[in-house]
């Protein structure tokens, strides 16, 4: 069973993540309202990418899926934030935020906040797993992350 | 790759800037600071600012090259340029650019400006306060729909994502940033343009000091002002009867190496300053060794950035950062290399890195407020990590 909160890691107010209009990243997003992780895979040549692209990079075509992956990744790197760079983060820091790189993927790396302790020490690529942290009254769900 | 022929048939001729102020302090308008730096360089060069026929600048510069041509009564207008993208990556590119089309025969006196007034328009180091983001922003695309709602919003805090995973591979310590951050703060205490002149920095001030986004503290970020800065170039031939010892551009590089620009931190090579294509390709250009550069100016939006500068510009082994990243060695007269002779942009003034090309000009000239004795060569390295795309200069007397 996949993991999952409603409980936000950082207060509301900062910019909800949209599909872009060309429809590029829909299938990311439809993932994580399913609670599933996926990443853009060309069908083609089976190359994974992240960020989204229109095309793959490796063969350039334009039939590209999602795969699913396992949701297990290493903490390439992190980082404790404590100065508030927006409104909305004011009674926010210090707070904790990770790249994830995901082995299941090609190595392509995700963004999201540590959860837990924000004066943790976490070790460099230690494992993590995704959690899903729904933001039920904006309709959109984050991938976040926690240590194994 | 094709033969570089543009060495040493440009110059650097005259260097212009306005008075420096602290963010949203400056008394006049943002487009009035850019014609004053281009008028004082002409002025510097000692020529009529009517003789400028050409524009270059970086990072979508608000004041357009032929708003300025009107303002200053420009008779001619024959080039004008823009590096692509924003963010301070572009500084030398525009030096580059304005010395490929003088020895092309485009123009013949072109100057690269860039003005910035944060205190009149937005802060670089402030997240906007959007309601909603879809994929990456243009000209950004570190800020993303992929990453903005984790509140990853800053420079401060993509440059330290970076930093730390290099940090964590070579097993560097904080005091190499720190080294950065005082020999910047160093330098200032004798030029009295500096915005920090008359505020040294300890080492205890810079522990003490409140951390931004962990490894850096307020003291390895750069600060946010308002000023303008340009220099002017011209042919080698035109530049041996002006006013000051031409300082010739040797080299310029400019570009990224292999998907460096995409978004949600997927840099391929991501512990990295972007120069690794770069930097040796100026080398080459120049036909010069590391060890030939007598002093350098590193692009500093925090003090991450010169620490893999300094690695990825051939000057240490990235396991000898701690051992090479010391005050004595990184400042003037006597170091190993003196870096931001003048503070640069974590002291002197955050003119988006410009400053530093005015700089590497009065070292070669031998007129900087912290001289290195005999300089014939100066390393500019404009802003390092910059997904839009990165460059590097190098100037001799």
């Amino acid at each position: 069973m996949p993991q999952t909160t409603t409980k936000s890691y950082l207060p509301p107010g900062l910019a909800i993540p949209l599909p872009t209009p060309d429809g590029m990243d829909k299938g990311f997003y439809d993932g994580l309202k399913r609670h599933e992780l996926t990443v853009q895979r060309c069908n083609r040549c089976h190359t994974f990418q992240f960020a989204p692209e229109l095309i793959c990079h490796k063969c350039q075509s334009p039939d590209l899926g999602w795969h699913k992956v396992s949701g297990r990744g290493r903490l390439y790197s992190w980082i404790r934030i404590w100065n508030a760079v927006h409104p909305a983060l004011k009674e926010a820091c210090p707070y904790i935020v990770a790249v994830v790189e995901l082995p299941d993927a090609g190595g392509v790396r995700m963004v999201g906040n540590l959860l837990g302790d924000p004066m943790q020490d976490a070790p460099f690529d230690a494992e993590v797993q995704a959690v899903f942290e729904d933001h039920p009254d904006q309709g959109f769900t984050l991938v976040q992350w926690r240590l194994v | 790759m094709s033969e570089y022929n543009v060495r040493d048939k440009t110059a650097i001729v005259g260097i212009g800037e306005t008075k420096y102020y602290k963010r949203g302090q400056a008394p006049v308008p943002e487009f009035l600071l850019a014609c004053e730096a281009i008028t004082k360089a002409a002025e510097d060069a000692g020529i009529s600012v009517k003789d400028i026929d050409g524009f270059s600048s970086y990072s979508n510069d608000r004041n357009e090259a032929t708003r300025i041509a009107a303002a200053l009564d420009l008779p001619e207008v024959r080039l004008s340029m823009m590096v692509w993208g924003g963010g301070g990556g572009g500084v030398a590119a525009a030096v580059g650019n304005a010395a490929a089309a003088i020895a092309a025969g485009y123009a013949n006196y072109v100057v690269v400006f860039r003005a910035l007034a944060q205190g009149q328009y937005g802060r670089f180091g402030q997240g906007a306060p959007i309601a909603t983001i879809a994929g990456a922003a243009p000209g950004y695309s570190n800020l993303s729909a992929y990453s903005a709602p984790y509140g990853l919003l800053a420079p401060a805090h993509w440059i330290a994502l970076r930093t730390r995973r290099f940090m964590y591979e070579h097993k560097v310590r904080q005091d190499a940033l720190a080294a950065i951050a005082m020999a910047s703060y160093h330098h200032a205490q004798s030029n009295p343009r500096a915005i920090m002149y008359g505020r040294p920095l300890t080492r205890q001030a810079y522990d003490n000091s409140r951390w931004i986004a962990e490894p850096f503290h307020l003291f390895d970020c750069c600060m946010e002002n308002d000023g303008a800065a340009a220099v002017i170039l011209t042919s080698a031939e035109r530049a041996r009867d002006l006013k000051h010892k031409p300082a010739y551009i040797m080299a310029a590089a400019q570009g990224s190496g292999y998907r460096t620009d995409v978004a949600a931190e997927n840099s391929v090579d991501y512990p990295s300053a972007n120069y690794k294509t770069v930097a040796p390709r100026l080398y080459q250009m120049a036909g010069i060794a590391p060890s030939d550069v007598d002093v350098a100016q590193f692009y500093e939006h925090f003090s991450g950035g010169p620490l893999m500068c300094i690695v990825e510009h051939g000057f240490c082994h990235p396991d000898e950062v701690n051992e090479f990243c010391t005050f004595e060695n990184l400042t003037a007269p006597a170091g190993r290399l003196p870096i931001n002779t003048s503070g640069g942009n974590l002291a002197e003034c955050y003119v988006h890195g410009m400053e530093l090309v005015n700089e590497a000009v009065r070292q070669v000239r031998g007129t900087s407020t912290a001289q290195v004795p005999e300089a014939k060569i100066a390393l500019v390295v404009s802003g390092p990590l910059v997904p839009r795309g990165v460059s590097n200069l190098l100037v001799h007397s």
